[in-house]
């Protein structure tokens, strides 16, 4: 019992502690907050977005930071849940923050958002894709919407006559994953496409996919769509192969990160076709030092989270200097011109041109790409 | 009532029931004067959520004896059937009759389910049991993760398909849309509120203990066997403890459910690993003392909230603390340690041994 | 039927692996009477260890494989000493599985820390040419026959360890009374260390065959096939040995033609509940043995 006391009041002493540091100083530099899973098992993505906000955050700092201020940056871990999220936004307020990039994932940025709604907090969420998530209008995104992803993947296959008769795989325990395929099917059926096969797998059961793959195969479908992260890909295309199922395969931005997996195949994804706004070895100078830079400070090839991250903060320091905002103003003030700023800003960043209208939605083109000889190849 | 004339388990309640009104009031008062940064406040809600939680479990685990895998799924249901009353109501009804109603419904829900579940389950015993509450949490988590209802100007509209199945006409609205949830819950819930239901689960159990039904509760407990030849009816007072118990997990969904504006049924969230830490708390708290269970919730919880400074070693750090806990607590030496050292025994007399 | 005896194939590859894990889970469950929680991890730790010699150190397979035996054997000899024995006689049994549940959760943020959250992709140990047999029709997965083939071997040796030699006698002692146990002079401590370096020098086989046939290799690998080897435990009477292998088998086939004839979105719904449904016809599983309980 005695032992019990003692903890408690370590812990009474450790927040009594975190009670006073919590002050917010207006000390010229700009807060930047930014939330993902940093441990569980959505780890990759989120370690991802707060790395690659940080390389952003380094560079612009090199350069002189935002209208003269530097930024000083902090990532925050949700372990995948959206309570953890709220509580990472709390702590990252408490310590400052002034704009929040983030959070990751959908579910975490729609709870989140409704706690930067009520503190009018700019938020810029670089991969939450749901509908939901750009809900507020204090609340944009980078990536594309689900609707919109499920929605380019049908419209690429019917008007480039990839397929007639697809089948599905999906994650239907998973908001991203299950969003795009709601999408796919109902534009699939105005492009004349004919979904043969609709399988779903669920967190739970992410090991075996032999049955879902052996629908497709007794189906006869000429390609097989897979709206789902790379995590789960490698096993999809490895038990493909050893079934000897031949079949043409579609993904979108989640597949991207496949190719750099360690230890990966190569020769498993060839011919894998993937709507991704982000591609690692683009030969343009953006994004070759973005990835040198990235992988000189993380040992890993970056993936589209890290590219949104990226662009997500130097979209930031375009519309802060549009709108001309310095350190001292308040959390409000700041999220009111960003909003309008956010509306009259282009942003040539790694995930192409970006504009954005006032609901939050980012415009930019998709492009599919092809993989061939284990690289991106451009398609038309 | 003098206070010396009463038993030593009422006064011992008693205390419990005044730690919580104390901390109650002296949070209130910080936040009062300005002293609770964001991040503490935005914890007490969630705090009060897994207390309740631990006092839910801690009836069947502690008093009980059942080991129960499965009560995130109680939870979970609550959450859900609340969170679902108050996106059909919220136009309809003013807040504080419909928040009330919502918190009922998610009791009464979890409650009718527990007592459903309870009926086959509790034939089991030892780890059977708790590995069909863990398949029966699963099953539900499972379960709402491919529900989807709608609702438009035809009335509800329910598939387990998915969205398009439902057939909602143009200007419909998605209620709980499968893997995506319930969003847009109406944020109800608050630390005054989070603290009754807490208080209110408490009181009631530490009453139950208290009572000829208690008691009763507590011989199947000893001896399941011994109890039911003296005549006790060991499956109604089962029942009536899983079902109870039940109840208090789907109060305390409920009052989650209306802290967030997004409610999903994700496996970290509903899944076993959510019921094992509840096992945990009333692990932790000492089996079948509900202060011990409500004080290792508190303290778990915040736990790796106070450890976000160590940043990548937050989560290593927790495990290790979790571990070293534990052997500090039950391990006998340990224990035997502490006793022969314990402070109390400096101020002599003046507090009796517990 | 050529297309359900396709199914019924894969799901027994998948039983396979279940079933070895599932050895290992139940075997420490028999003597030690805990669940391990951390079992699954200790598979992750196994996989991470092949992975390191065979791929980043480019040694043959073999060695990978002698590795993760070896060094999921010494893990789990650790673990039991720090974490469990100091609460063997904790008075509760639950104390012991929530420490487990702690180990657990090390193990993966360990795993975290040194390899990072980024996925890996596990190298067969069997040769790419090898990797299936054509028969007729059929394609079987030569990674689900070795696992079979593994699991029967396992269970046969461990039966005969058990019930033919000393130390195995002296196990069943101890799984039936510890202290009259160690009144006939066995070192119950020295038992129980064997039982979990055998228990789990087979997590480190099971996390070799399953990254094996299933590469993606992260943190959190060994938690669900954990969780599903336990079920299995449970499904073939928790302590029994073959029961295990056999519980594995049929979750595997149970969680594959569910998927493929009612529904992939339901699966894990209708595998539990056939386990509720077998547990309330067969309240120990499927081998296990009705202890009649006396007051």
């Amino acid at each position: 019992m005695k032992m019990k006391k003692l903890v408690s009041m370590a812990l009474t002493a450790a927040m009594a502690v975190s009670i006073v540091s919590a002050a917010a100083y207006a000390d010229g530099t700009f807060y930047i907050g930014a939330i993902g899973p940093l441990t569980g098992a959505a780890a990759n993505y989120g370690t991802a977005v707060v790395n690659g906000a940080q390389i952003a955050v380094d560079e612009i700092n090199a350069a002189g930071g935002i209208g003269g201020a530097q930024i000083e940056y902090k990532g925050e871990d949700d372990e995948l849940d959206n309570e953890k999220s709220v509580n990472a936004y709390n702590t990252l307020k408490d310590w400052g923050m002034q704009i929040l990039v983030g959070p990751t994932t959908s579910g975490c940025s729609i709870a989140v958002s409704e706690k930067t709604k009520a503190d009018n907090m700019f938020q810029l969420t670089p991969s939450g894709s749901a509908q939901d998530c750009t809900a507020y209008d204090n609340v944009f995104r980078v990536c594309f919407s689900d609707p919109n992803q499920g929605m380019a993947s049908a419209k690429y296959i019917g008007e480039h006559g990839l397929a007639t008769k697809v089948g599905v795989i999906y994650d239907s325990s998973d908001v991203y994953s299950s969003g795009i395929e709601a999408t796919f099917e109902a534009e699939a059926a105005n492009q004349g496409i004919e979904i043969a096969v609709k399988e779903a797998f669920t967190a739970d059961s992410n090991v075996d996919f032999s049955s879902q793959l052996q629908k497709c195969a007794d189906a006869g479908v000429e390609l097989i769509f897979l709206p789902i992260y790379y995590t789960q890909a490698g096993t999809i295309l490895t038990q493909a192969m050893m079934m000897g199922l031949q079949t043409q395969w579609f993904g979108c931005d989640g597949l991207d990160g496949m190719l750099d997996m360690d230890n990966f195949d190569k020769s498993l994804a060839e011919g894998v076709m993937l709507l991704t706004p982000f591609a690692a070895d683009a030969e343009d100078e953006l994004t070759q030092n973005f990835v040198a830079a990235y992988k000189a400070a993380y040992d890993v090839t970056p993936n589209q989270f890290a590219a949104d991250a990226y662009d997500a903060v130097y979209t930031i320091k375009a519309a802060a200097e549009k709108a001309g905002i310095t350190p001292d103003m308040s959390v409000s003030d700041i999220c009111e011109a960003l909003k309008t700023a956010m509306t009259e800003i282009t942003v040539e960043g790694l995930t192409g041109t970006i504009t954005w209208t006032a609901d939050g939605e980012p415009d930019k083109d998709p492009k599919a790409v092809v993989i061939q000889d284990g690289a991106y190849v451009s398609m038309q | 009532m003098n206070f010396k004339q009463m038993t030593k388990t009422s006064r011992d309640n008693l205390g419990t029931i005044a730690m919580l009104v104390v901390a109650f009031a002296v949070v209130q008062a910080l936040r009062a004067g300005g002293f609770v940064n964001s991040h503490m406040d935005g914890m007490l809600v969630p705090l009060c959520v897994y207390a309740t939680m631990a006092v839910s479990l801690n009836l069947v685990v502690g008093i009980l004896g059942e080991l129960s895998l499965g009560h995130a799924g109680f939870m979970c249901v609550g959450a859900f059937s609340s969170a679902f009353f108050s996106k059909c109501f919220e136009q309809s009804m003013g807040t504080f009759p419909r928040f009330l109603i919502a918190i009922l419904i998610g009791g009464l829900v979890a409650g009718v389910l527990g007592f459903l579940i309870g009926i086959p389950v509790l034939r089991l015993n030892g780890d059977y049991l708790a590995i069909v509450t863990l398949a029966f949490g699963e099953i539900i988590k499972n379960l709402v993760n491919v529900l989807y209802v709608g609702r438009d100007a035809a009335g509800l509209h329910i598939s387990m398909r998915d969205q398009a199945a439902l057939g909602l006409a143009e200007d419909g609205e998605m209620i709980i849309n499968g893997p995506q949830g319930i969003t847009g819950t109406p944020f109800n819930s608050t630390f005054t509120v989070g603290f009754v239901i807490l208080l209110v689960s408490t009181i009631v159990v530490l009453n139950l203990v208290n009572s000829r039904e208690g008691r009763a509760i507590m011989s199947i407990r000893d001896n399941r066997i011994a109890a039911g030849s003296l005549g006790i009816p060991v499956t109604r007072y089962k029942m009536f403890a899983f079902t109870l118990s039940a109840v208090i997990a789907g109060c305390a969904g409920a009052l989650y459910a209306h802290n967030l504006s997004s409610l999903i049924a994700t496996p970290a969230r509903f899944g076993y690993n959510m019921s094992i830490l509840f096992l945990v708390f009333v692990v932790l708290g000492g089996i079948g003392s509900t202060r011990g269970a409500i004080i290792a919730a508190i303290i778990l919880t915040l736990l790796p909230e106070v450890l976000r400074f160590m940043a990548d070693y937050r989560m290593l750090i927790y495990a290790v603390v979790l571990i070293v806990m534990m052997i500090v607590n039950w391990n006998p030496k340990s224990r035997a340690f502490i006793k022969a050292h314990s402070p109390k025994k400096w101020f002599g007399r003046g507090k009796e041994d517990r | 039927m050529v297309s359900f005896l396709n199914y019924f194939i894969n799901g027994l590859s998948l039983g396979s692996i279940y079933a070895i894990i599932a050895i290992g889970y139940t075997m420490v469950y028999g003597i030690a009477k805990m669940l391990n929680f951390a079992h699954g991890d200790i598979i992750m730790v196994g996989a991470y260890i092949a992975f390191s010699v065979i791929t980043t150190a480019k040694l043959p397979a073999a060695v990978g494989v002698l590795a993760a035996i070896c060094g999921c054997m010494l893990l789990g000899i650790t673990i039991e000493k720090i974490a469990y024995k100091p609460l063997r006689h904790a008075g509760s049994s639950l104390a012991v599985l929530i420490t487990a549940i702690g180990v657990s959760y090390f193990l993966q943020n360990v795993a975290l820390l040194i390899f990072s959250s980024n996925p890996k992709m596990f190298t067969p140990i069997i040769p790419m040419s090898m990797m299936t047999i054509q028969l007729g029709s059929f394609r079987i997965q030569t990674i689900s026959l070795v696992s079979i083939a593994v699991g029967v071997v396992l269970v046969l040796l461990l039966q005969l360890f058990i019930n033919k030699t000393r130390p195995g006698q002296a196990m069943l002692a101890c799984a039936q009374d510890r202290g009259a146990a160690s009144l006939m002079g066995i070192s119950v401590n020295g038992t129980i260390s064997l039982t979990f370096a055998i228990g789990s020098a087979m997590a480190g086989i099971a996390g070799v065959l399953l990254c094996s046939a299933y590469p993606t290799l992260s943190p959190y690998t060994g938690a669900m096939p954990g969780i599903k080897a336990f079920v299995a435990a449970v499904f073939g009477g928790i302590g029994s040995i073959p029961g295990a292998m056999i519980g594995g088998l049929l979750l595997g086939i149970i969680e594959i033609l569910s998927k493929t004839y009612i529904s992939s979105q339901l699966s894990d719904a209708i595998v539990f509940a056939v386990l509720i449904v077998v547990l309330l016809v067969r309240p120990t599983g499927i081998m296990g043995k009705v202890v009649q309980e006396k007051v």
